[in-house]
């Protein structure tokens, strides 16, 4: 096991705090900061840890890094940020970025991103990386200087557009087809969950009213009024319980959201793939046709329909002279073309080889995360279903004493 | 009617002194065992009827009994909703001082409900059950001639048609016919009762309420996790180390709907009719206290005119005192029938709510187990 950041480093994103500022435009905003704490930690040693160093960065950064990291390592599924704003929100949730409670589940978020960043075999060792969490002042122009941000656009333009690949290599279809179905199955999920989140909070909370008929109705009674007022009490506590239960389960709901981000990474992986297969693809498609072309002009056969061969059929042929020439030009555009070629299978092979490598990986990380999600969240639904015992056997109890 | 006590002795009403004696004999009544009741009364088996011109249910009315007055120990007949409606109104008018327990409504709306369903009939047999038991229960109205008819005769409506030939003929009607008295004064406790009544009908009304909500509710969340469950599976036939535990997940949150929609069923089914009847008992117990308030008025008008006359009478004119008698035993046993009526009421809740949490601990622990 390589040795990652991670193990070397102690990182944290410990605090958020809401700032002003004015943007690009000169226009006053409100944004959050969130604070990353790092300290190095010394593996032989017991204890003896390296003083701590912090900064503060904004999502924006973050998304900065993001963007960086995708760019300049195509063939890593690149762990995802936390979501830009509140999606699948149930009634009782904010949909609003400044909300304390989203600002609060952000900032576990964020923490999340970097510390997967730091154990990544790969990406922990990248120096925009080790800036962006050591480096405050001029981290941004530092990113720059890279000149990812070509490449980024280029990219976004490549993964949107539609092409056809002829040979695509079966594992990347399949595994595009997976990520699209799990992008499908997980959003749908969460767009459910947050429904029943919703609905299940209705049954606790009318069970609140139960508190006050009974508080009332106790009052006009003599032998039952005591019964009926604790029993009311119980009554109260259980509307009260739902919140702090769904806002456990937010925490889960947020550990699939990261695997529907993921998903989206992996997609990015494949269509990479695909457009390196189809570049190769054109790349040998072109020195092909240069090839026969090459070779009509020494041969003096057409053996295909060109506007050229018509040309000359109708203008004249050209001079022994001018045909010399382009047989020398084509003849170098071959060989660049096949140089070309052969560098662009290396890369091609170099490219499936590793992010075949980081799929495998990922793969082992995404069923050892979900299993354990899962296994938290049935833990979760044990519990509420505790206490839901406990509190209608302590108002049963208080029935009977009535 | 004469009243008297299980052990067959007659009692004297007409003085205030012997009505708290019945009151105490009447508590000691509670603190007996069961081994000491000689009257068992059940309501099963329905069955259809189907005839040219209607359908109709009939139940099974079962008798166990030692006392005399029976000539048998047992006894088995067939009676239809109409015929307990018909025995209620018989108790009305031959004890028109004392609480009737209430019946299932009688009408239903036809769209609404489906009369000849399951757990229609269910509820209606449970509710039959236990009007007839609560009867049997109350040491006065268990000795009611038409109760017994009811529990006996192979055929009701026989005697249902003598009874009416029997009035008419004697011209005099049972019921207590009072006028538009106004009452001067309504005593404290009455006052107390009424009012008591009051709240507690509004307040069960509430209950009703607040519990249809929570079935509402819980139904609405039982469709949202019909959904749920089948994505879990769908999910698990994408993967595949994974596809076990998803499956898993996927199979638990069904066990969950059931669990929930045998809650909602429950509840349905045993909670809210219960609230119902509690609510009918009440309106017809502040009838009752209505009755009573007019004899009251009645009386009291009575009084005046005497006084108005100036009349040297030794004795006050019979009819006055009759009125006298009758408020008297009015209030002894409305007094007596609510001390029952409250103890009943108590268990009845404590029951009833004891259970709502018992099925609620039941459903809890089903979900744990899944």
């Amino acid at each position: 096991m390589e040795d990652c950041l991670a193990k070397k480093m102690e990182i944290t994103v410990s605090e958020a705090e809401k700032r002003t500022g004015r943007n690009a435009m000169n226009i006053q905003e409100t944004y959050t900061a969130y604070l990353i704490e790092t300290r190095a930690v010394e593996s032989q040693s017991e204890g003896q840890c390296g003083p701590v160093e912090s900064l503060w960065r904004r999502y924006s950064e973050f998304e900065l890094l993001r963007n960086y990291l995708s760019v300049t390592y195509p063939h890593i599924v690149v762990p995802p940020l936390p979501e830009k704003r509140a999606d699948f929100v149930w009634h009782k949730l904010s949909a609003d970025n400044m909300d304390p409670d989203f600002v609060e589940r952000r900032r576990i978020g964020l923490e999340n991103f970097l510390l997967r960043v730091a154990s990544h075999p790969v990406l922990c060792q990248d120096k925009i990386f080790y800036a962006f969490l050591m480096q405050e002042g001029g981290w941004k122009e530092l990113v720059n200087e890279t000149g990812f941000q070509l490449k980024a656009d280029s990219r976004l333009k490549a993964l949107n557009a539609t092409f056809r690949v002829k040979n695509p290599d079966k594992r990347f279809t399949e595994l595009k087809h997976y990520s699209d179905e799990l992008q499908s199955v997980i959003s749908h999920l969460l767009r459910v969950r947050a429904r029943v989140a919703d609905r299940l909070y209705g049954v606790y909370k009318v069970h609140g009213n139960y508190g006050r008929v009974f508080s009332e109705w106790s009052a006009i009674e003599k032998e039952m009024g005591d019964g009926l007022q604790s029993a009311g009490h119980h009554m109260d506590v259980y509307a009260a319980s739902i919140d702090d239960i769904l806002e456990e389960e937010e925490h889960y709901a947020d550990q699939l959201k990261e695997y529907l981000f993921y998903a989206e990474a992996l997609r990015a992986v494949c269509r990479k793939h695909e457009l390196m297969q189809y570049d190769l693809e054109m790349a040998a498609q072109d020195l092909t046709s240069k090839k026969q072309q090459c070779e009509e002009l020494a041969t003096g056969t057409v053996r295909t329909f060109s506007l050229k061969g018509m040309t000359s059929k109708l203008f004249g042929q050209e001079t022994a002279e001018q045909r010399e020439a382009k047989i020398k030009v084509l003849e170098e555009q071959i060989q660049e073309g096949e140089e070309q070629l052969k560098s662009k299978n290396l890369e091609g092979r170099d490219f499936v080889k590793s992010a075949w490598a980081d799929i495998e990986r990922f793969k082992e990380q995404k069923n050892h995360d979900l299993k354990e999600a899962l296994i938290s969240y049935a833990v979760m639904q044990i519990s509420m279903c505790k206490k839901g015992i406990q509190v209608w056997t302590n108002a049963k109890e208080c029935f009977s004493k009535m | 009617q004469d009243l008297s006590l299980p052990n067959g002795t007659p009692v004297d009403t007409s003085s205030p002194a012997s009505s708290s004696s019945l009151l105490n004999r009447l508590q000691l009544d509670d603190d007996l065992d069961v081994e000491t009741r000689d009257l068992f009364v059940t309501v099963d088996d329905p069955k259809k009827h189907v005839c040219t011109m209607e359908t109709y249910i009939t139940y099974r009315v079962t008798t166990k009994t030692t006392r005399a007055e029976f000539d048998l120990p047992e006894y088995s007949v067939r009676r239809r909703y109409q015929d307990f409606d018909w025995l209620r109104n018989k108790l009305e008018e031959s004890q028109p001082t004392h609480l009737i327990p209430p019946l299932p409504e009688k009408f239903v709306v036809k769209g609404v409900v489906d009369r000849f369903s399951e757990e229609f009939v269910e509820t209606r047999r449970k509710a039959l059950d236990k009007f007839l038991k609560r009867i049997t229960d109350h040491p006065v109205l268990s000795f009611n001639e038409h109760f017994s008819i009811f529990l006996t005769a192979k055929d009701l409506n026989a005697y249902k048609k003598q009874g009416m030939a029997l009035l008419s003929k004697m011209g005099e009607s049972v019921k207590y016919v009072t006028g538009g008295y106004k009452l001067r004064s309504r005593p404290l406790e009455f006052a107390a009762i009424g009012d008591y009544l009051d709240t507690f009908s509004l307040k069960l009304g509430t209950i009703d309420r607040i519990a249809q909500r929570i079935i509402k509710e819980q139904l609405e969340y039982l469709v949202e996790l019909r959904e749920y469950g089948p994505v879990y599976s769908t999910w698990g036939g994408l993967e595949v180390e994974l596809s076990e535990p998803l499956e898993g997940v996927s199979a638990c949150i069904g066990n969950c709907c059931t669990a929930l929609e045998e809650l909602s069923e429950d509840m349905t089914e045993d909670f809210l009719p219960v609230l119902r009847e509690y609510i009918l008992y009440a309106e017809s117990m502040k009838n009752v206290l209505k009755k009573r308030d007019q004899v009251q008025a009645e009386y009291e008008a009575k009084l005046e005119a005497v006084a108005l006359k100036k009349e040297d009478r030794p004795k006050v004119p019979t009819d006055v005192e009759k009125c006298q008698d009758r408020v008297e035993c009015f209030n002894a046993d409305l007094k007596a029938d609510m001390e029952r009526w409250q103890n009943n009421k108590r268990q009845d809740f404590r029951q009833l709510l004891m259970g709502m949490a018992d099925k609620n601990i039941q459903y809890y622990e089903k979900v744990c187990v899944t």
